[in-house]
C-alpha cells in the first residue's frame, strides 16, 4: 500500500491509540460527574488543554474542544455573525475550504453579503485586499493558514494585524498547518482558530476552537455546561486525549520532519515535472508550501481516471476533477488560482507525511508515468494536440 | 468511487480504442469544463457499422460507457444503431453510481453526433436523428 493521502486523512500513531484506549474502556465515566473515577477522567480533559494551550502559545482556558474543522469553523461563522454588532458583512476567500465556503454561501441567503478575496496563480491572497474590502459593517474574517489543495501558506499575522486595526475580528482555518508547520497562535495574532486532530496522527471526529479572551462569539451547540458552556456536549473524551498525544509526538518532531518531508516534496514535483511532459505544478514553491504537499496537472487526463489506475495498484491520492466529486465543476481552488478547466480536471493530490519515504516516491513514479501515458493514448485531446503541433 | 466489476474491466481494457482512418462519421460531444470529451469514428458499409472506435478523455465511467457503447453497436445497423441509448449502456454494465450515470449520455451523443456527420457527408436523413448539441454547452 502505497498511502499519498495524508492531507485527507493521516494514520493514528500506535502511541495514540495506546493513550485512548483506557478512555474508551475502564475510565469510561462522565467527566461531569462528581465522584472521584470522574474526577480523574475530568484531569485527563483538563490536562490535554493545558498541554495544547501552552504548545500553541495561548491560554488553556482559549482552548475548546469540537467534533473537529468543519464544526469549528462552521462555529467561527455562525457564532461571530449570530452575535455581531457591526453589521453582517463577512470577508472571506475563493479558495477556502467548503467548512468555510458553504457556510458563507447560506448566510448570504439569509441577510449576510460576503466578500471572497481573489488569490494569485499560487494560492495566495494579497493583504492590501483585504485591508480594501473591510467596511465598518464588516463582522468577521476568515482566512484559512494552509490549503487543503495545493498546499499554499497565507500571509496570516499580516492580514490578522489588518483586521485588528479596523476592529474586526478574525478566524482562520489552520486544520491543514496544525502539525505540520510551527504554530504559536499569540503570534499570529487571530481572534479564532480551527484544527482537527485526524489530519496529525491523532484520531477522526476531535478536534479544537480556540477563542481568544474577549471575542464575542455565541455557541453553536446549546445545552450542558461543557467546555464553559461555549460547546455542550458530553466531552469525546477519548478523543481528545489521542488528540492531545497525537500534537505531543508530531511536534516533537516537527523541526527535523519539516525538513525531511519537504525534500521529498521537493524530490517528487522535480521526478514528475522531469519525467512527465505536459505536467504543471499547482500552487507555491519553497517554505510558502505545506512541507508534505504536491499538487500537479496532467494535461489532456482527467484526475478519477488516473486516481482509478493508481488505486489498482494500491495507490492513494486525491483530484480536483469535477468527475470525482461528482459535481461539472472541477475544484475551485484551482478555478480561482486561474487555471484552466481542462488542466484543473486533470490535477492530483499527493500528501505525504511521517509514514513516507524516498522509496515511495520511486515506487509512485512507477505505476504513474505509464498511467499517464495509458490515458494520454486514450484522449481525443491528446490527439487535438499532436494534430495541431505536427512538424512545430 | 463505487464502480461494478463490469466497468472497471471496461475501464481497464476498453475495447475499440483509437482512430479510425477514412472514417465515414467522426462526433465529438461533451467539453472540457466538466471533465469529459468522447470522440466516435464510425465506419459505415450497406447501412451497417462495420467498424467503431473511440477516443475519451474523462473519468472511469465515461471510459467504460464509451468501450461498452462501441461494443454494443458494432456490427449494428442504422436502425439498430438508434435504438441504443443511455439506458441500453447503463444496463450493459450493470449500472454506474448515481452521480456518473449523466456519463452514459454522453456515449449516446457521442454515437448519435457521429451519426449525424455520416449523415451529412451522404446528405441524407435517418429517422429521428437530431443535430449534435454544440461543443461548449453541457450535455
Amino acid at each position: 500500500m502505497l498511502y499519498l493521502d495524508n492531507a485527507a486523512t493521516s494514520p493514528m500513531r500506535p502511541q495514540v491509540f495506546a493513550a485512548m484506549l483506557p478512555y474508551l474502556q475502564e475510565n469510561f465515566y462522565n467527566p461531569s460527574s462528581v465522584y472521584s473515577p470522574a474526577r480523574k477522567v475530568r484531569a485527563a480533559i483538563d490536562d490535554t488543554r493545558a498541554f495544547i494551550g501552552d504548545a500553541l502559545g495561548v491560554s488553556s482556558e482559549e482552548i475548546f474542544f469540537t467534533s473537529g474543522g468543519t464544526e469549528s469553523d462552521n462555529w467561527a461563522i455562525k457564532g461571530t455573525l449570530e452575535k455581531a454588532t457591526r453589521g453582517r458583512h463577512i470577508v472571506t476567500s475563493a479558495a477556502e475550504h467548503h467548512g468555510i465556503l458553504y457556510v458563507c454561501k447560506h448566510l448570504e441567503k439569509n441577510g449576510c453579503e460576503v466578500t471572497y478575496l481573489d488569490v494569485d496563480g499560487e494560492g495566495f491572497v494579497n493583504a492590501q485586499d483585504l485591508a480594501r474590502a473591510l467596511r465598518d459593517d464588516t463582522a468577521l474574517v476568515s482566512v484559512m493558514l494552509a490549503n487543503n489543495e495545493v498546499g499554499t501558506i497565507q500571509p496570516i499575522a499580516e492580514m490578522a494585524e489588518i483586521a485588528r486595526q479596523r476592529g474586526v475580528p478574525f478566524h482562520t482555518d489552520a486544520v491543514q498547518a496544525v502539525g505540520h508547520i510551527p504554530i504559536n497562535i499569540s503570534e499570529l495574532g487571530v481572534d479564532m482558530l480551527s484544527f482537527s486532530a485526524h489530519k496529525f496522527g491523532g484520531p477522526k471526529g476531535i478536534g479544537v476552537m480556540y477563542i481568544k479572551k474577549g471575542t464575542p462569539v455565541f455557541p453553536l451547540f446549546w445545552g450542558g455546561a461543557q467546555e464553559r458552556s461555549k460547546r455542550a456536549g458530553t466531552e469525546n473524551v477519548a478523543g481528545i486525549v489521542g488528540m492531545g498525544e497525537a500534537l505531543k509526538i508530531t511536534l516533537e518532531e516537527l523541526p527535523t520532519e519539516i525538513t525531511r518531508v519537504s525534500a521529498l516534496r521537493d524530490k517528487l514535483i522535480a521526478e514528475i515535472l522531469r519525467e512527465i511532459p505536459h505536467t504543471s505544478l499547482n500552487g507555491a514553491t519553497g517554505d510558502k508550501r505545506l512541507p508534505g504537499n504536491v499538487n500537479v496537472s496532467f494535461r489532456f487526463i482527467e484526475g478519477e481516471s488516473v486516481l482509478l489506475i493508481l488505486d489498482m495498484q494500491g495507490c492513494c491520492a486525491s483530484t480536483g476533477s469535477a468527475c470525482s466529486s461528482g459535481s461539472l465543476e472541477p475544484s475551485h481552488v484551482l478555478t480561482a488560482m486561474g487555471i484552466s478547466p481542462e488542466m484543473a480536471n486533470g490535477a492530483i493530490r499527493f500528501s505525504l507525511g511521517a509514514a513516507n519515504s524516498e522509496n515511495d516516491i520511486y515506487a509512485l513514479m512507477q505505476i504513474l508515468k505509464p498511467a499517464v501515458e495509458k490515458l494520454r493514448m486514450l484522449s481525443p485531446l491528446y490527439d487535438d494536440y499532436l494534430k495541431n503541433n505536427k512538424g512545430s | 468511487m463505487d464502480y461494478n466489476p463490469t466497468v472497471m474491466e471496461h475501464f481497464m481494457n476498453p475495447r475499440n480504442v483509437g482512430e479510425l482512418e477514412n472514417a465515414d462519421g467522426i462526433g465529438t460531444v461533451g467539453n472540457e469544463q466538466c471533465g469529459d470529451v468522447m470522440r466516435v469514428f464510425l465506419k459505415i458499409e450497406n447501412d451497417i457499422v462495420v467498424d467503431v472506435s473511440f477516443k475519451t478523455f474523462g473519468c472511469g465511467a465515461a471510459v467504460a460507457t464509451s468501450s461498452m457503447a462501441t461494443e454494443l453497436i458494432k456490427g449494428k445497423s442504422i436502425t439498430e444503431v438508434m435504438q441504443v441509448t443511455n439506458k441500453t449502456v447503463l444496463d450493459a454494465l450493470d449500472g454506474l453510481p448515481a452521480v456518473k450515470r449523466h456519463c452514459s449520455v454522453l456515449a449516446e451523443d457521442a454515437v448519435r453526433a457521429a451519426l449525424w456527420d455520416y449523415a451529412q457527408k451522404q446528405g441524407i436523413v435517418i429517422e429521428g436523428l437530431e443535430p449534435p448539441p454544440e461543443r461548449e454547452h453541457e450535455h
